[in-house]
């Protein structure tokens, strides 16, 4: 007999007082509805998470180690895209 | 920083944002009232919490011993998650009995020092599990009788009952779920999960018959306001059976009626508490 196996799948999840869903890992599932609940068996057992995204690996375009310097090189010598000549108002919060 | 401040910054809960780990725990029964209730006799609140205190932990056991046992890793985890729960409020529930019994008995003196016959728990919990498929059946047939009576529990004039039953109803729910999805999934899976989750359902409903029977110290704490009667729950659990058999394209197997409730158990208990005692009472007293 042949053993399946699930497909991959990412999860992000958005902690307490996080702003944003961050990747904290991957599992396998048969389908979204049962990796949501692996997600929360293994990801928020300590007691961090409010909410929870799960994505299938596969559905992930990634960019490829080989085009590196082409991709990200080109932003290592342009500091004026840093705006830190702006003094931020105190009413601007998460910045 | 000296020494004795190196631990100051681990309870400092003004800047959770900088742990990995959640903060903010909380416990359960903060600000309960512990009194036992006027009117209520102290040995049968006692047992009473010695009744839903065995069944948690007993069930705990069973299904801690599927620990590196289950199908995938991911549900392994689900099932230790679960384990972990339930001992909790066996904790719980042990604590309350032995403060109440001012015998001087703790959590684990009732856990770890009780003979086989002392033990209150419904026989369902120490049942084994043939396979997967009975595994989820049980969990199912469990956490949907015990999540209706916690409930009603939550109304306990008991104050630490209905904390400790507020707390079991966010738990057990989802325990429930997730045995529902997966009787779901086999029995609306292939023809071998199908006949395998059939098989598991038609052994597990005929066991599910006692824990709807009244023992007379339920009836009487219930009388008092303090339990819930098990013969209230049947219509719920009833109902949540019928809704996942019929998504999971299974037949319904025959609950014997009239089953003592409580009444002894089978040769399985023994072989749970052998395993579960035998470091306490090898080593009494012991602590490392």
């Amino acid at each position: 007999m042949t053993r399946h196996e699930w497909p991959l799948f990412e999860v992000f999840v958005r902690a307490k007082r996080g702003l944003n869903h961050v990747h904290v890992g991957s599992l396998r599932a048969a389908d979204h509805q049962m990796a949501l609940h692996h997600a929360r068996d293994l990801y928020t057992r300590r007691n961090e998470g409010v909410s929870i995204w799960v994505v299938r690996s596969d559905d992930v375009a990634a960019s490829s180690p080989g085009e590196k310097e082409a991709f990200f090189a080109p932003s290592g010598d342009k500091v004026y895209r840093h705006p830190t000549y702006y003094s931020i108002p105190d009413s601007v919060p998460h910045i | 920083m000296s020494f004795d401040a190196a631990y100051e910054a681990l309870t400092d809960h003004d800047d959770d944002a900088r742990w990995a780990y959640g903060t903010g725990f909380t416990d359960p029964l903060a600000g309960v009232d512990t009194a036992v209730p006027s009117g209520v006799e102290p040995a049968e609140l006692a047992a009473y919490c010695l009744m839903l205190g065995d069944d948690a932990l007993i069930m705990s056991h069973r299904l801690q011993q599927w620990v590196t046992r289950a199908p995938e890793l991911e549900d392994e985890l689900a099932i230790a998650n679960i384990a972990l729960d339930l001992l909790g409020q066996a904790r719980l529930l042990l604590s309350r009995a032995g403060e109440v019994e001012g015998a001087g008995r703790d959590e684990d003196a009732l856990a770890y020092l009780r003979g086989e016959s002392e033990f209150r728990n419904v026989r369902l919990a120490e049942h084994a599990d043939a396979d997967f498929a009975h595994l989820v059946a049980r969990l199912l047939a469990f956490s949907a009788w015990r999540l209706a009576l916690l409930d009603r529990l939550t109304a306990s004039a008991d104050p630490v009952l209905a904390a400790v039953a507020a707390k079991g109803v966010k738990e057990v729910t989802y325990h429930r779920d997730y045995a529902a999805q997966w009787v779901v999934r086999l029995g609306d899976g292939t023809p071998l999960s199908h006949e395998r989750m059939q098989a598991a359902v038609d052994a597990v409903l005929p066991l599910t018959g006692e824990l709807y029977a009244t023992h007379e110290v339920e009836r009487r704490l219930a009388e008092a306001g303090v339990a819930v009667d098990p013969a209230d729950l049947r219509g719920e659990a009833d109902a949540v059976w019928e809704q996942v058999l019929r998504a999971a394209t299974l037949r319904a197997a025959p609950v014997p009626g009239d089953v003592p409730a409580r009444a002894g158990h089978t040769r399985a208990l023994g072989e749970i508490l052998a395993e579960l005692q035998v470091v306490a009472r090898s080593t009494p007293g012991g602590v490392w």
